[in-house]
């Protein structure tokens, strides 16, 4: 069993001032604190929060097992550090180097106050080196949770931000689709666009292709499918922005859009939509 | 029994559809509608299903029967104000009820009824 005993803590405790600066000569002499995005003194208040926290939790529990409850405080910590390491945008080397960092230092202290039992020495070694991997770990892991969330509430953010529905002109909306369609995406702008006529009563809804890179079977799919939900709606649906590739290449494919009007550009569609709303628009002069 | 009410406005037939639709609902509502059709040789009927919420592949298919139905009868059929998430679930069931006229809401479907009886 890896457990530390009341000798070495009391030893990293009494040795406590010693061993953060220690702690911190490592940290400089492998160049974390030289980097500007956090201040040495931020380094060194983070260091002693942890290695109090951690002595605290190992005098009470297991220090085999830091899933326990009382190592909670400590991952807490580890938690928002790896957050806003993550946030000031350091790798996880760097951040799971922080804990490890650490690891040289407590071996010294255990070596000096173990120097008569050598057994002893090595068990504890064992120990602390457990633990800290074990808090290293979890700090890589919560790390990298923590920028899976960056990536996903980004990801969302332009799934949203790619799919908004403009009102050109009463009852005439438009939705410039930019980017590859999926079927997620046409989901959420099917969904959007849906809403958004019932919400204006709009009659003509124009569908502009011209940032969707590729047509493919799929996406005519898609397009298809809102085109008949528009429908069903009881509003029409005009698709612009069909740039000649984009022509070639549902030709060659066979893709049937019949039933569909579509037109090569916006101003075009924005024509067809006001002649059939019985709108004229005329010069002023 | 439960029956959904048909009215009478003019050349016009109205039928609303303010509860969810069951199977014998539906079906129901199809007989009584070709009676009405038959008996007041009415030249439009306006379905109004805003109020409908949930459909099932069976009754996204009575509405299009019944549309077809009615058109069949010398009806011009307007379906009007259906729910976006109606739409959704009947496109994805393949359900594109070709040949039947929809419209926003009851008063645009009503125009659409007008002009078209105008034109023929």
């Amino acid at each position: 069993m890896a457990v530390l005993h009341a000798r070495t803590i009391d030893a990293v405790r009494k040795n406590e001032p010693a061993l953060l600066a220690r702690w911190s000569q490592n940290l400089e002499a492998s160049g974390a604190t030289r980097d500007a995005r956090i201040s040495p003194q931020e380094m060194s208040t983070q260091a002693r929060d942890f290695l109090r926290l951690m002595v605290d939790a190992s005098a009470t529990a297991d220090a085999s097992d830091t899933g326990a409850r009382e190592w909670a405080d400590t991952r807490a910590f580890l938690e928002n550090l790896s957050r806003t390491r993550a946030l000031q945008g350091f790798d996880s080397q760097d951040t799971a180097s922080f804990i490890f960092s650490l690891k040289r230092v407590l071996f010294e202290t255990i070596q000096h106050a173990y120097a008569d039992s050598p057994q002893d020495q090595a068990g504890q070694m064992w120990a602390v080196s457990e633990l800290l991997d074990s808090l290293g770990m979890h700090t890589v892991r919560s790390f990298q949770k923590s920028r899976e969330e960056i990536i996903a509430r980004q990801q969302e953010d332009l799934l949203e931000l790619s799919t908004p529905v403009v009102k050109l002109w009463e009852g005439v909306l438009a939705l410039p689709m930019i980017g590859t369609l999926d079927s997620q995406r046409t989901q959420v702008v099917m969904e959007s666009l849906l809403e958004r006529i019932v919400e204006t009563g709009s009659e003509i809804a124009i569908i502009d292709i011209t940032g969707v890179p590729t047509v493919d079977t799929l996406v005519a799919q898609h397009l298809l499918k809102t085109v008949t939900a528009i429908r069903l709606m009881g509003a029409d649906c005009i698709i612009s922005g069909v740039r000649p590739q984009i022509a070639q290449t549902i030709v060659h494919l066979g893709l049937d859009l019949q039933g569909i009007v579509t037109k090569a550009n916006l101003a075009d569609a924005l024509a067809v939509a006001l002649q059939r709303l019985e709108f004229r628009v005329t010069k002023a002069a | 029994m439960e029956r959904i009410p048909i009215l009478r406005m003019g050349e016009f037939l109205l039928v609303t559809i303010q509860v969810d639709m069951h199977d014998q609902l539906a079906l129901t509502l199809q007989e009584d509608l070709a009676e009405r059709i038959r008996k007041t040789s009415a030249k439009g009927v306006l379905i109004d299903i805003s109020a409908l919420e949930i459909v099932d592949s069976f009754i996204g298919r009575m509405i299009s029967t019944i549309a077809g139905l009615s058109k069949i009868m010398d009806a011009q059929t307007v379906l009007v104000g259906m729910q976006p998430a109606v739409a959704i679930t009947l496109v994805e069931l393949g359900l594109s009820l070709p040949g039947v006229a929809t419209a926003l809401d009851a008063e645009r479907g009503m125009s659409l009824l007008r002009r078209r009886l105008k034109l023929s």
